[in-house]
Formats: C-alpha cells, sequence, structure tokens
C-alpha cells in the first residue's frame, strides 16, 4: 500500500481521529520461517464509526485488531490512540489503554463462568472510571430477564450479549469485536449484530468488528478489506443496511 | 518408540512442574520410609542379636541380701531357665577431671568361662582379674564421655573406703543399651556409668561375701512370667526383696520399646501422609489431563486403539512419574536412615548397630510407592477409558455452575466480586477443594506436633528444674541415717540450707491393685523440692495421708478419702493403712507423697533419711563436692544444674536434626499442594484469566483471583492443621509410656505462629512461581483456541 492511507469520501465530518496507524507490520517468527501477517498497513479511525473489517482466515485481520487493542506490538510502524503513542508503550501502559479506553468481544465470549451475567458486567465497573450502572448495560443488550444466571446457563446468543455489555459497561471509547458472530447460528448472529449497531448509536463508541463474513459489511459505515496482511481496499458505505436485513 | 509412547514423554515434558512436585512427594514417601523401617529394623535385629548371643535375663530383682545358697532354690521354680545372683551397688565416682561427682554403679561379674546371664561385650582391654577389688571394666559411653582408657585410674568410694581402681577394660552391656540413671530422663555418661568387678572381690568389698544382692533369671520357653515373679517374691520376702519384675520394667529395655513402638507408628503414618497425598496429586493431574485431552482420545479411539492401550498409556504416565521418585527416595531413604542410625548408635550402645536396607524394604517402598500410583491414575484411567470416541471429539463442555451457598445465603451481595470468583470455584469442586485443604493442614500438623514436642519438654524442663528440683545438691545416703544428720550437715560452712527426705520402699495395695514403688517422705515446708502440678501449683505435703500421681490412683483404682494398704518392703516390714488426701496430676513417673515425719511413724520405726537436699554457697561449692564425694555415707549426689546443662546438650543435638527434616517434609508438602492446586486452576482457568487480563485487569489483578482461591484453602487449613496436630498431639500424648512421663498438652504461640508461618512461606513460594507462568500467559493465543 501507499503512505496515505486510502480515502473515502466525506471522511471529515466523521469527527475526530481516534486511531491513527502508520506503516504497521508484524512479522512472526515460527521456528526457521517467517510469517508475515500486516505488511505495512495505514489506517485512520474515526470517532463514532462503526467499521467492518473483512478479509478471509489468515489475512491479519485479527492481528490488526490486537494491535489496535493493545494485545500485541507491530514489528514495526506506529499506532497512536488520540494522543498516546501505543507503539513502545510498556505493558502496564497498555493494560491502562484498555482498561480505560477499549472494549472488547470475543467469537468465544469467555465469559467468567463462575460469575453470573450481571456479575460478569459488574466485574469491569470495579476497574473503570464512569461506568455506567451493569443492569444498565444488561438492559442495553435486552438481557435485563436474564441478569442472575451463569454462563453455563446461558445460549451462545445470550452469552455473546453479556460480552457486549460486559465491553460496553465502562463506556468504551473504542469496542473491538473479533467475529463476534463466528460462533453463533444465522439469526443469533443478526440479534448479536443489532445490539452492536444500537450499542453504537447510543454510546458513539468507534465500533471495529471483524469478520469474514462480507454479508455483515452492508452494515458498516466504512469497510476495511484485508488480505495477505495487506489492506486491499477501504471503502463508504452510502446507505448502511439495517443487522435485521442483512442476509448470509 | 512407538508413537503413544513418544506421546507420553512430551505430556512428561510438559507437564514437568506437577510431574516434579509429584516426584518429589514420592521421593519423601520412600525416603521416609525407607529411613525409619531400616532404622527400626537395625534397632530391632541389633537388639534381639544382642540380647542373644549376651544372654539377657528375662526376670529381674533387687533385694537386701540374700546367701548363695539359694540358687538352687530358684532353680527349682518350674519354668526357670538360668539364674545369676550378682552384687550391685552404686558408688560415688571421682573422675579426674571433673569437678562434679559422678555416680557409677558397680556390678559384679564372673569368669567369662562361666557363662551367665547379662554378660558383657568387651570394647577394649581384658576382664578384671579373679578375686582382684582394685581392676574395673568401665562402660564405653563413660570412659568416652571422660576420656578414660585403660590404664588410666578413677577413685571410689567402696563401702566407706576410698579406693583407687585401675581401668582395665571397656565393655557394653545388654542390660545398659541405654545407659541412664534411674530416675533420669536423658543420659548424661558423664556422671552416671556403670562398673564391672570380678565378683568375688566385689562381694566381700561390701560385706557380701557368699551372698547377693541382685538376681537375674532366664525364663525357659512357654514359662509363665507372673506365676515365676510371684514364686520369686514369696522367696525373696525374707531377705529383703523389693520385687520383681520382667523386661517391661528394666529401664534400658523400656527406653528401647518405647523408640521402636515410635519408629514403627512414624514409618507407617509419614509415608503414609506422603503416599496419599501423591495418589491425589496423580488423580487430580491426570483427570486433567485426560479432559483436556479428550480430543486426542477420541482421535486415538477413533483410528482403533484399544481401550486397554489408552488405559495402560495414562497408568503408565502414573507410573514413571513415581519411578522417577522412588529411585531418588531409596538413595535418600538409605542415608537418612544411615545419620538417623549413627545419632541412636550415640544413644543406644550395642556392640554393633548393623544398618543396612535390605532388597525387601526396599520392595516394599517400590511396592506402595506404585500402589499410590495406581489408585491415583485410577480415576482418570477409567475416565480415558470410559470416553465415548464421538464424545471425545466434541470440546470439553463449560464449567458449569449455579447458585450455590452464597445465593442460598443471600449473602452475594455483600461479598465483592473476585471473592465470590474464588469461593464459586472452591464450591463447584468440592471433594478436591477440601482434600487440598485437608493435605495442606497435614502439613501443618506435622510441624505441629514438631514444635509441640519441644513445647512439652520445655515445659516439663521449666517446671522440673525451676520449681521442682530448686536445691544446689541431693545427697543420697548409703543406709538411712538419723534425722539428726540435717542438723550436722548445717554445720559445714557453705551449705545454706538443708531438708531432709525418705524414700521408703513399700507396696500400695488396695483391693486387687497393688504397686511397689518407694514413697517419698519431704518435710513440711520444704522449700528446696517441691510437688509441683502440670499447671505449676504447689501442693501442699499431707501430714496425715498420701498425695499420689493421678495416674497412680487410676492404676489402683483409689480416690481421695480411700483408705490404702501400705506395705514396708524395708526393716520389719510393717503393714498400715494411710488414707488418700490428694491428687496430683504431676509428669513424672509415678509418686506418692507424705510428710516426712509421718512417714516414719507409718513405717514405724522412729524418722530415718534417705538423703538431703542442700541449697550451698556458689564459692564453697567446689570444695564441698570434693567434700562429699569421699564421705562413704554418700552413696550418690543429684546435681541439677548439671542435668540441665546435659539436658540442653542432648537436645540441641537432637533437636537439629528432627527440626530440619519435619521443616523440609512439611514444607515439601505444603509446596506440593498448592503449586499443584494453583497449577491445576490455571490450566482450567487460563482462557478466562487471559480474557480479564484483554478488559484491562492488571497481571495482579488476575494473579490475585487465581491465587486467592490457594490463598483461601491455605486460609481453611492452618486453623484445621492446628485441629489435627491439636488431636494427635492428644493420642501421642495418650500413647507415650504414661506411667514414665506424662507429657502436658501445653502449647506456645511460637509453636502456632512457626508452623502456619512455615506452610505459608511455602505457599507463597508456590504462588510466586504460578505467577511467573501468570506473566507469561500468551493473550491471543489463549483468546483464539477453544482450551
Amino acid at each position: 500500500m501507499k503512505s496515505d492511507p486510502p480515502r473515502t469520501t466525506g471522511d471529515g465530518e466523521r469527527g475526530q481521529l481516534v486511531f491513527r496507524a502508520r506503516g504497521l507490520s508484524r512479522i512472526y517468527r515460527m521456528g526457521e520461517v517467517e510469517v508475515v501477517a500486516l505488511r505495512r498497513v495505514d489506517l485512520d479511525l474515526y470517532e463514532g464509526e462503526f467499521v467492518v473489517i473483512l478479509g478471509p482466515s489468515g489475512g491479519g485481520k485479527s492481528t490488526l485488531l490486537n494491535i489496535l487493542g493493545g494485545l500485541d506490538v507491530p514489528t514495526s510502524g506506529e499506532v497512536v490512540f488520540r494522543e498516546h503513542q501505543l507503539t513502545g508503550a510498556s505493558e502496564a501502559e497498555l493494560t491502562r489503554f484498555r482498561r480505560e479506553h477499549v472494549g472488547f468481544v470475543f467469537q468465544f465470549y469467555n465469559l467468567v463462568p463462575s460469575l453470573t451475567a450481571l456479575e460478569n458486567v459488574a466485574l469491569v465497573t470495579e476497574i473503570a472510571e464512569h461506568p455506567m450502572a451493569a443492569a444498565e448495560a444488561l438492559r442495553m443488550v435486552g438481557l435485563e430477564d436474564r441478569m442472575d444466571h451463569f454462563p453455563a446457563q446461558l445460549s451462545g446468543g445470550e452469552q455473546q450479549r453479556v460480552a457486549i455489555a460486559r465491553a460496553i459497561v465502562k463506556r468504551p471509547d473504542v469496542l473491538l469485536c473479533d467475529e463476534p458472530t463466528g460462533a453463533l447460528d444465522y439469526s443469533t448472529g443478526k440479534l448479536v449484530l443489532e445490539v452492536l449497531e444500537r450499542v453504537n448509536q447510543e454510546l458513539g463508541a468507534t465500533t471495529v468488528i471483524i469478520t469474514h463474513n462480507a454479508s455483515i459489511a452492508a452494515m458498516a459505515d466504512r469497510v476495511v478489506r484485508i488480505s495477505s496482511g495487506e489492506i486491499v481496499e477501504i471503502s463508504r458505505n452510502a446507505s448502511k443496511i439495517h443487522p435485521a436485513e442483512l442476509e448470509w | 518408540m512407538s508413537g503413544l509412547d513418544r506421546k507420553l514423554w512430551r505430556d512428561l515434558l510438559h507437564l514437568r512442574g506437577q510431574v516434579v512436585a509429584i516426584m518429589v512427594m514420592v521421593a519423601c514417601g520412600a525416603m521416609s520410609f525407607v529411613a525409619m523401617r531400616a532404622t527400626w529394623q537395625a534397632l530391632l535385629e541389633s537388639q534381639e542379636s544382642y540380647y542373644a548371643a549376651y544372654r539377657f535375663g528375662d526376670l529381674f530383682a533387687q533385694l537386701k541380701r540374700a546367701p548363695e545358697s539359694m540358687r538352687g532354690r530358684v532353680e527349682q521354680i518350674p519354668g526357670v531357665a538360668a539364674v545369676q545372683l550378682r552384687v550391685v551397688a552404686e558408688v560415688t565416682i571421682d573422675v579426674p577431671g571433673l569437678n562434679e561427682p559422678a555416680t557409677g554403679r558397680l556390678i559384679s561379674i564372673r569368669p567369662e568361662s562361666s557363662g551367665g546371664l547379662n554378660e558383657i561385650h568387651l570394647v577394649d582391654g581384658r576382664r578384671p582379674g579373679v578375686g582382684n577389688a582394685d581392676e574395673v571394666i568401665v562402660s564405653e559411653a563413660f570412659s568416652k564421655a571422660n576420656r578414660l582408657r585403660p590404664g588410666d585410674q578413677i577413685s571410689a568410694v567402696i563401702n566407706g573406703k576410698w579406693r583407687r581402681l585401675l581401668i582395665v577394660g571397656t565393655a557394653l552391656s545388654p542390660e545398659y543399651i541405654y545407659e541412664i540413671r534411674p530416675g533420669d530422663l536423658f543420659p548424661d555418661p558423664q556422671r552416671f556409668g556403670v562398673l564391672w568387678m570380678d565378683h568375688g572381690a566385689l562381694g566381700p568389698a561390701f560385706d557380701l561375701a557368699g551372698a547377693f544382692n541382685d538376681i537375674s533369671l532366664a525364663l525357659a520357653p512357654g514359662a509363665d512370667a507372673t506365676l515365676v515373679i510371684e514364686q520369686l517374691d514369696r522367696m525373696l520376702e525374707p531377705y529383703g526383696g523389693f520385687g520383681a519384675f520382667n523386661r517391661s520394667e528394666q529401664s534400658s529395655h523400656r527406653f528401647i520399646s518405647n523408640e521402636l513402638d515410635e519408629l514403627r507408628v512414624f514409618c507407617t503414618w509419614i509415608p503414609g501422609i506422603f503416599l496419599a497425598v501423591t495418589a491425589f496429586l496423580l488423580h487430580v493431574v491426570l483427570s486433567r489431563l485426560v479432559s483436556t485431552q479428550r480430543d486426542q482420545i477420541g482421535v486415538l479411539k477413533a483410528f482403533g486403539f484399544g481401550n486397554r492401550t489408552i488405559g495402560t498409556h495414562f497408568l503408565k504416565l502414573s507410573l514413571i512419574a513415581v519411578t522417577g521418585g522412588i529411585v531418588p527416595g531409596l538413595g535418600l531413604g538409605y542415608l537418612w536412615g544411615r545419620s538417623l542410625a549413627g545419632l541412636y548408635a550415640e544413644f543406644f550402645h550395642f556392640p554393633a548397630l548393623r544398618y543396612r536396607v535390605d532388597l525387601v524394604v526396599m520392595g516394599w517402598a517400590a511396592l506402595i510407592c506404585s500402589a499410590a500410583a495406581i489408585l491415583g491414575a485410577l480415576g482418570a484411567v477409567r475416565r480415558a477409558v470410559r470416553t465415548p470416541p464421538a464424545e471425545a471429539m466434541r470440546p470439553e463442555p463449560p464449567a458449569r455452575f449455579e447458585a450455590g451457598l452464597l445465593e442460598r445465603l443471600g449473602w452475594q451481595r455483600a461479598v465483592p466480586l473476585s471473592l465470590r470468583i474464588i469461593l464459586r470455584n472452591l464450591e463447584r469442586t468440592p471433594v478436591k477443594s477440601a482434600l487440598t485443604a485437608l493435605g495442606i493442614s497435614l502439613s501443618v500438623a506435622v510441624l505441629f506436633i514438631g514444635f509441640y514436642f519441644f513445647d512439652a519438654i520445655g515445659h516439663l524442663v521449666r517446671i522440673e528444674f525451676n520449681q521442682v528440683l530448686r536445691e544446689d545438691l541431693t545427697l543420697f545416703f548409703r543406709d538411712p541415717l538419723g534425722p539428726s544428720v540435717s542438723d550436722e550437715l548445717r554445720r559445714i560452712e557453705g551449705v545454706l540450707r538443708v531438708e531432709s527426705f525418705r524414700a521408703a520402699p513399700v507396696r500400695l495395695r488396695f483391693g486387687h491393685h497393688t504397686r511397689r514403688l518407694a514413697l517419698l517422705g519431704l518435710e513440711a515446708d520444704s522449700e528446696l523440692r517441691r510437688v509441683i502440678d502440670v499447671d505449676e501449683q504447689v501442693h501442699p505435703v499431707p501430714a496425715d495421708g498420701l498425695l499420689l500421681t493421678t495416674k497412680l490412683a487410676e492404676l489402683l483404682g483409689v480416690r481421695p478419702g480411700d483408705l490404702v494398704t501400705v506395705e514396708s518392703l524395708e526393716g520389719d516390714r510393717q503393714i498400715r493403712e494411710a488414707p488418700v488426701r490428694g491428687l496430683i496430676n504431676d509428669m513424672m513417673g509415678l509418686n506418692a507423697y507424705i510428710e516426712i515425719e509421718a512417714l516414719g511413724r507409718l513405717m514405724g520405726d522412729g524418722g530415718a533419711v534417705s538423703g538431703v537436699h542442700l541449697q550451698l554457697d556458689r564459692r564453697a561449692r567446689d570444695r564441698l563436692y570434693q567434700q562429699f564425694k569421699q564421705t562413704p555415707a554418700i552413696k550418690g549426689l543429684l546435681i541439677p544444674e548439671a542435668m540441665l546443662d546435659n539436658f540442653n546438650r542432648t537436645l540441641a543435638r537432637t533437636i537439629g536434626s528432627s527440626t530440619t527434616i519435619t521443616i523440609i517434609l512439611a514444607c515439601i508438602l505444603a509446596f506440593g499442594l498448592v503449586y499443584n492446586a494453583a497449577r491445576i486452576a490455571l490450566s482450567e482457568r487460563g482462557r478466562e484469566l487471559a480474557s480479564l487480563r484483554v478488559l484491562g485487569f492488571t497481571r495482579s489483578e488476575v494473579t490475585a483471583m487465581l491465587l486467592g482461591e490457594q490463598a483461601v484453602l491455605t486460609l481453611i487449613a492452618i486453623p484445621l492443621g492446628y485441629l489435627i496436630g491439636y488431636g494427635l498431639c492428644g493420642l501421642i500424648i495418650r500413647a507415650v509410656d504414661t506411667e514414665l512421663l506424662r507429657l502436658p498438652l501445653v502449647l506456645t504461640a511460637q509453636t502456632f505462629l512457626s508452623s502456619a508461618g512455615i506452610v505459608l512461606l511455602a505457599a507463597i513460594f508456590s504462588g510466586l512461581l504460578i505467577r511467573r507462568r501468570l506473566a507469561r500467559l500468551n493473550l491471543i493465543e489463549v483468546l483464539k483456541t477453544r482450551e
């Protein structure tokens, strides 16, 4: 890719720059072999936008998400979150960054099995600065009736919604979702996407979803296509489709 | 190597932390078994062969004096196989280089060829010349402690005459394997020794020519000892017999038997604890392994590997881990046993303490360790075998949690979330949690018991030396003297206080219970020697009745107010009755006290004195020692301060080694259990913890959530360990020879703090190791893969 990030029309109107990534590369060494997961990627993300990063398995999208979320560090290049330089930050600084600014949603929900839905959400409020009430977060994902259930007593979709509630309860600036519907069936998956969209609308958190499911791209403000560690295309949807209307 | 075997070795490598913990546990089990069992065996075999080769007697009796012509009559008693008549006398010895006088027990021996009982084992030098009253053999311990060798001379007061004795040899005797002055708890080889002199010379020296005052019998196989004792007592009564007794009351034999019993208990319990923990750890580790390898097991089964192959695979894993511990365990056991036997050899004097670890002991060690391995693997093997191939291919279902105790009690709101996680995890696996806590509590208990012994002995010594034995010196008279002796002693310069006492040999009788003992008469306002119970309460000596040790009262079946029959075993053998005025819960021996003048009336001889307790002017001490050493009327001395010194030295030596080993074993136990529990938890909850790290929890917060479980278990285990330790102390107290010694159940704060502190340190150390692993938790990988 070129040094200038591929821009789509009308970027300016989307408000402040949240992430600024330049020349991101990530090379893994597996024994004798070097695997290039990301190759000189440039990307800007703006406040409140809903971005879908699309690409095949092994394309590098998870690596990109991990670097944005402060879980991984690039081999070269830099990432700036607002005024914070993420590249070169210590582990403790990255932990604080995640703690204060990022909400994560995992493919396999990763709830604490020994805590109820409410408690899973409440756990995060203990380390957040201005969290909303845990019950309020669960209400936003439509689980006000299941608050006292343990993960093992919830369906996959419900668990994922608890995970979303857990991610948003701290009012994060960024919501990073790694294949949030990957383990769910069609209708449950759509339900989860609806929740994500609503949360994006109501909280205004920059939302990034990575997926290999191209259909999901239609609900995004912008779509970033990644293949073989490189950004192939960034496009803006002229009109977003409501998740309920998505088909795959 | 087959593919499965290759997997086996890699699994072992992968689980190395836990495998090493298990190996160490097995090594401790095997080591303690081998060491204690082999030492026990060495002691027992050495004792038996010593007894047999040197013809240790079966029955013993002391008396005033009887003619040797009685031999024939004694030999006539049915069941008697051999008879040995001797002259035995206690004398005061002046050892060159030793300020205080020592006590010697002079025993007559006959020429070697006579084939008598209780033969001595000559270590060095030669036997004394026949009829030679100037030559003695001394016991090896005494000679070593005082650096005496054949050719050296010592002095002794023999029947009122100051005599120089030439040491011609050193020897050991089956009667004095544990060479201890009667009434002492620990041997003091510097101040007490056994001396042997030719019978033909010793008898006349004590005016016992053609007579004897000590008899030993060997019994024929199958003879009834009780019957023989009865007949012998009847026969010896006119000659001042003090009552016959069998080996179980012979002081040296009694100490060895106690030690053997103790060792046998320990060599069952200590390895038992370690192997039980081994089995438990193996169970937990292998069960977890089978869970995480469900898919692999499924694949193997799908490919046609049979249940037997798969079951054997996991069993092998267990056996290899255990074998890895057995081998060093056997070696360490051999070494520890050797040093243990060496320590015993310092206190128990055998011609040869043959320590060896034979194949049978090693075989047993290997067998019980393997049994633990199989037991531990059983559950996991069964699970692996039972898992159907298709089921095995599905991922492990998520851990099931549901509303539990917290919710039923309605306390969940009051408990912080991180604590809720900890409590629910514990509640979900109650058996595993309970067993882990139990295991940790055992390590607390092991330490607790170890420290308790020193508390108890410390307490006993403190009472005994600070409260009871307050004299500077006790003199024992050869023959009872009149009460005026106190006044004479008081006139000696440097003697500050004199209190007389009398120890009268009596038989107490109540109903059909009888007990032979020395009834102790003390002065009413006795200050130097007081009667004190375990709670440090001073009991006044009754002037019109007896004060009995509670245990003695139990044995006789008497209660305060009862009248007991007191049969004098000396003089004209009066038989009187006396009321029991009180009981005392004291710690050593079976005692009966009475005011000394009342004792004189009871014996009907108007106030004899067996000895005196003295308080001395410090500056006059050495001069007085010299003076008393040479006083013919004095047969023995007791110096509490010297006893205390010796005691502290002995204790310091034994404490050093046994405490170190106890602490090491307990630490290994606690460390292994905590480490393993945390490792398993990490394996089960790695993904959960990684997720929390991603959500912004710091490493410390996540560590706390994981190790909190272990911390809670350890904190539960500590009071539980106290409880178990306390209970076991109670059992041990009851098991220890209660007539000789009653250990008080006293515990110091230090025992509580040390036993908990050491276990906590071990737990914290294993926590630190786990924390290092948590630091290496790969957040990205854990999140991607599903288990």
